[in-house]
């Protein structure tokens, strides 16, 4: 590699005035950095304002910019412009994109780019380290390389090379490296917690961003300006000399438009996810709003800082067309050979401001990462640590990140030391910019969609940096000589298809285009397809859920079950966070939640949600996660709480069981009141007809008494003939009120089932002849015939001997009413019915019934007249008869024809069927009470 | 004149009680012992004063009252309808089918003969 040394020869600065300008510019830094932080700690936030936003985030344009984008301008013309197009591209999509990274990430206090992407896939511990050690590595020779720049200025400026250099110790860069240092532990780590932006460290960037536009803006209008009369000039000048005044875009190095497209994707990814882009443009963002004037602001300050790129490198080549001279140190070279050391000061002091810049945010930013993800979540855990304070747990962890920022600048140094001038500026950027893009589609497509799963993105994340590591990292360490690099070319093995640089035989790619187009290809591709067959589920599907919709933490809570209180949870909180910020957030919290104190919260699943994300921005996600875990872990898991939920669980199942059961039953019961209401209803209409019934037949007889005994009582001089038929008539419808009580009561005795009955085994012939011979004198009266036949051998029955003569003479006497006078025919006859039964028949050759009075037969009151005046009798006679014959467990029913007689038969059970003792059917009285 | 009484009912001690009763206040009494038959009488005696049973057999001292309204011939016939029923409902019942008075069984004969003299006496409508 050519070197300015030697060839062209200028006159070069002191070394002691460099590094007393270098140094003395770092003082200032410091000067800056510990004014902002005062400020802030007096409430004046001097980076609170968008221009000191979008000014940090030019943290972006490093060393590599400063003196590599007049380079590469220099020998391929536009080819300088893309890294500068993605980030303008990202920045116009800011309102979207980049608002949305930082609206989230304050949601969910995520501390650096690896913390996002663990955070997203449900605080993946795993995922997180792995990105984590991945971007730390990607990172390191990107470190490597702005300690180079600053060395390689160095050289420019004072013309000593730093390798002629005495010893290590008198290597300015290191030295440079250790202030460094410093001052990222000064200012990178002041707080634990993410909430407390850094305000020194980015005012001290912002401050730093101005030196180096200003430094270029003064260079480029000086060469542009001063050095030539204008543009117009410069450009005349190089036509005239090179025929063409820039590179056309595809005569260098056979580039495609393809490759500028991929740089463009590039470099806007690398903006995104690059770890010091997410510190500045995300983690110490003061305001949301910021971004959308960001938005302009950057590509603005990225217009300005190439302005004169162009301008600067045709200059260059025509002033040191005819020396061997690295495009890269054009910019320092010019005014060196002019003799302009003032300028050429400011230049150097710029490009030290673009390479510091770099070293102390990326340092701070994978000092978080590595610290966040490795370190505490392993600490944190430990059992002593839960003795330790607040001030002892922060200042430890702080601590652990300064260690990091020092490995970070060791390892740059080092890496830098050990591959010396292999490697250029761009190439180094460049292979760390592919590394970081591998993150983008597990990082943006976890950011809007919500399908995107930790399977997912761990397997393209895996994938992507294999093919990273084996097209591109792997060519770029042979080609720097690190080991035997044929097989490069040839495919290892001797397959060309797997050859790194032309992957799968596809030619015609720059190896970088091939390199991204595979990586980032493949990434996405397993990205998705691991995303769609390994969906998230469960507590990472929730939260990618919130993640993408930026959903409230404060949202629904959910179901926790723990004995762990609010104090408890506090107590660890004021561990990592400090008492009074403790006590400030929840606080916030509560009142958030309408209620006064926070005394009254209670641990549910949202407070745990809560407690975890304001751990998170102190310690990061994973580790939040564990020391709750810890915290909770002796309330929650332990197997006999599962133990009780389950049986919890248990009970409330038994209780909505019995609850149906018991809501089953009340409904049976309801029906069954209402059947019971309706049949209440029923027989108290029933009551209420036999009461009218039984007034009717009393008053009837009544009427007639009182009529006649008050003639008889106005009139004594009635014929004797009249009185004497009077009385009789009296006297009769006495007998018949008698009758109709007595009838009555028997009824009622039988209904309501207080009878006395004394079941025996009774020859029914004998029941049948008592019968006969108490009715044969009204038989003959009335001279009616009566017809017996009883069958033999019949066996004993099981009844109660008075009331079976009470039915035979009821069925005796009612047919007895309705036989015609002389010419009368009652047939009784007794035999066996069905098995077990006695039956008993008494047939009348009377008018019969009427086929619509059938039904009636056995009701009370019911009489059927057949034609007749009013027969006698109470019309209870066969309702009796039925009574108590049910009350025997018989049977009573009724044929007959109009005309044609009735003919009357009940059955009474034997009394073989029956066992002594048992009261003769007299279940029947509980059955059917009403007496139907 | 003598004025013509119709006694419809279906038990015959209460006929006989009631004819009695009212011949020997200076009526023209005629008897019947179901509804067709007070129908049938009616037409045929035309009576100045019915004294109708409501629980009878056929048809019933309701619909009897209510045939005998229908037909402009009984117009000017006094209705008294006798009832072993007491209820208020009854009476309401009877007096809707037209009947012109009222008396629950058991009655006094002298409450029976002053019912049926205010009745029959001239202007009562």
């Amino acid at each position: 590699m050519p070197s300015a040394e030697g060839v062209f020869s200028w006159q070069p600065l002191p070394a002691w005035l460099a590094a007393i300008v270098a140094f003395g510019y770092l003082s200032l830094l410091f000067a800056v950095a510990y004014r902002a932080d005062r400020q802030a700690r007096l409430g004046r936030s001097l980076t609170d304002a968008g221009w000191v936003y979008a000014l940090s985030i030019a943290v972006y344009c490093t060393a590599w910019t400063y003196f590599g984008s007049v380079g590469r301008a220099a020998s391929g013309g536009l080819w300088f412009l893309p890294i500068y197009l993605g980030p303008t591209l990202v920045m116009l999509l800011a309102p979207v994109l980049v608002r949305r990274m930082v609206r989230v990430s304050k949601e969910w206090r995520i501390t650096s780019v690896s913390d996002f992407i663990a955070t997203r896939y449900g605080r993946a511990a795993g995922l997180g380290r792995f990105v984590s050690l991945f971007v730390f590595v990607g990172v390191v020779p990107y470190v490597a390389l702005q300690l180079k720049a600053i060395a390689f200025a160095f050289d420019v400026l004072t013309g000593v090379p730093e390798a002629a250099a005495a010893g290590w110790w008198s290597d300015r860069s290191l030295w440079v490296a250790v202030v460094l240092v410093i001052f990222a532990a000064l200012f990178g780590t002041r707080h634990l917690d993410v909430t407390e932006r850094h305000e020194g460290l980015v005012a001290a960037i912002a401050f730093e961003s101005v030196v180096k536009l200003a430094a270029f803006l003064l260079l480029g209008a000086w060469v542009t300006f001063v050095v030539f009369p204008g543009p117009g000039a410069i450009v005349e000048a190089a036509q005239a000399r090179f025929g063409t005044a820039i590179a056309p875009l595809d005569a260098v190095d056979g580039l495609h438009y393809g490759d500028w497209a991929v740089m463009i994707l590039l470099s806007g990814l690398a903006f995104l996810l690059l770890p010091r882009q997410f510190q500045v443009m995300v983690v110490e963002n003061v305001r949301v709003g910021h971004v959308d004037r960001a938005a302009w602001q950057f590509p603005a300050y990225l217009l300005l800082i190439n302005l004169f790129v162009l301008p600067v490198a045709l200059a260059g080549r025509l002033f040191f067309a005819d020396v061997s001279l690295d495009p890269d140190t054009y910019v320092l070279a010019l005014p060196l050979a002019q003799g302009q050391s003032l300028l050429a000061l400011l230049v150097f002091l710029g490009g030290i401001s673009a390479a510091t810049s770099m070293v102390i945010v990326e340092s701070v930013a994978v000092a978080t990462m590595v610290c966040n993800d490795w370190v505490a979540p392993w600490w944190v855990r430990r059992r002593q640590v839960a003795e330790l304070g607040h001030a002892e747990i922060a200042g430890t962890l702080l601590w652990v990140r300064r260690v990091v920022i020092a490995a970070v600048l060791a390892c740059g140094y080092g890496y830098y030391r050990l591959t010396g001038e292999s490697f250029a500026l761009v190439s180094i950027g460049l292979i760390s910019f592919a590394a970081v893009a591998q993150l983008a589609p597990a990082a943006l497509g976890g950011l809007f969609w919500a399908g995107g799963s930790r399977t997912g993105a761990a397997a393209g994340i895996a994938l992507g940096v294999l093919v990273w590591s084996y097209t591109l990292m792997l060519p770029s360490l042979a080609k720097s000589g690190w080991f035997e690099a044929h097989w490069i070319e040839t495919g290892p093995w001797g397959m060309v298809w797997l050859q790194p640089e032309r992957l799968f035989g596809v030619e015609g790619m720059a190896p970088l285009t091939a390199s991204v187009v595979w990586s980032l290809g493949l990434n996405t591709l397993v990205y998705v397809l691991f995303s769609l067959v390994f969906p998230p589920r469960g507590a990472q599907a929730q939260g990618a859920r919130r993640f993408v919709r930026v959903e409230s933490s404060a949202g629904a809570g959910g179901v926790w079950r723990g004995r762990v209180g609010v104090p408890a949870v506090a107590q660890v909180m004021a561990r990592f966070l400090g008492e009074d910020r403790t006590r400030e957030l929840l606080l916030g919290y509560a009142r958030e939640r309408g209620l006064a104190a926070v005394e009254a919260l209670e641990v549910d699943a949202a407070f745990v949600r809560f407690a975890e994300t304001m751990l998170a921005g102190a310690i990061g996600g994973a580790a939040a996660r564990l020391v709750l875990e810890t915290l909770l872990e002796e309330a929650t898991p332990s197997f006999d709480d599962v133990m009780h939920v389950l049986d919890e669980a248990n009970q409330i199942r038994t209780y909505s069981r019995m609850l149906e059961e018991k809501s089953r039953a009340l409904e049976k019961a309801t029906r069954r009141l209402q059947e019971a209401n309706e049949k209440l209803t029923e027989l108290d209409r029933l009551k209420d007809e036999f009461i009218s019934a039984v007034t009717h037949e009393l008053r009837t007889p009544l009427t007639s008494i009182r009529a006649l005994a008050e003639i008889l009582a106005d009139d004594p001089d009635l014929p004797r003939e009249d009185r004497l038929r009077f009385y009789r008539i009296i006297v009769r419808e006495c007998e018949r009120l008698t009758r109709l009580v007595n009838q009555v009561l028997d009824l009622a005795k039988l209904e309501s089932g207080h009878g006395e009955w004394q079941p025996e085994a009774l020859e029914m012939r004998d029941l049948v002849q008592e019968a006969i011979e108490t009715i044969v004198p009204l038989a003959q009266e009335k001279q009616v015939r009566l017809e017996v036949s009883i069958e033999p051998g019949l066996p004993a029955v099981w009844a109660d001997r008075d009331r079976v003569v009470q039915v035979i003479l009821n069925l005796l006497n009612n047919a007895l009413k309705f036989v015609p006078a002389g010419a009368g025919i009652i047939t009784i006859r007794v035999g066996r019915q069905a098995a077990g039964e006695v039956a008993v028949q008494v047939a009348d050759n009377g008018p019969g019934i009427p086929p619509e009075f059938m039904p009636h037969v056995f009701d009370r009151f019911r009489q059927a007249t057949g034609g007749l005046a009013k027969p006698p009798g109470t019309g209870l006679g066969l309702a009796i008869c039925k009574r108590i014959v049910e009350h025997l467990g018989g049977r009573i029913w009724v044929e007959s024809l109009p005309g044609e007689g009735a003919r009357f038969t009940f059955t009474v059970p034997i009394a073989e069927r029956l066992e002594p003792g048992n009261e003769g059917g007299g279940h029947d009285d509980e059955e059917n009470p009403s007496g139907r | 004149m003598t004025k013509k009484i119709l006694v419809v009912d279906d038990e015959e001690n209460i006929l006989i009680s009631l004819e009695f009763l009212l011949q020997r206040a200076g009526y023209d009494v005629a008897v019947a012992h179901d509804g067709d038959e007070a129908l049938a009488q009616a037409e045929r005696f035309a009576p100045d004063l019915i004294l109708l049973d409501v629980m009878m057999p056929k048809k019933d001292g309701y619909e009897v009252c209510r045939l005998l309204r229908q037909d402009p011939r009984h117009e000017a016939c006094k209705i008294v309808l006798l009832t072993a029923k007491g209820r208020d409902i009854d009476r309401a019942k009877g007096l809707a089918q037209g009947a012109d008075d009222y008396l629950t069984k058991p009655f006094s004969t002298k409450e029976l003969l002053e019912h049926v003299e205010r009745l029959l006496a001239p202007g009562t409508v």
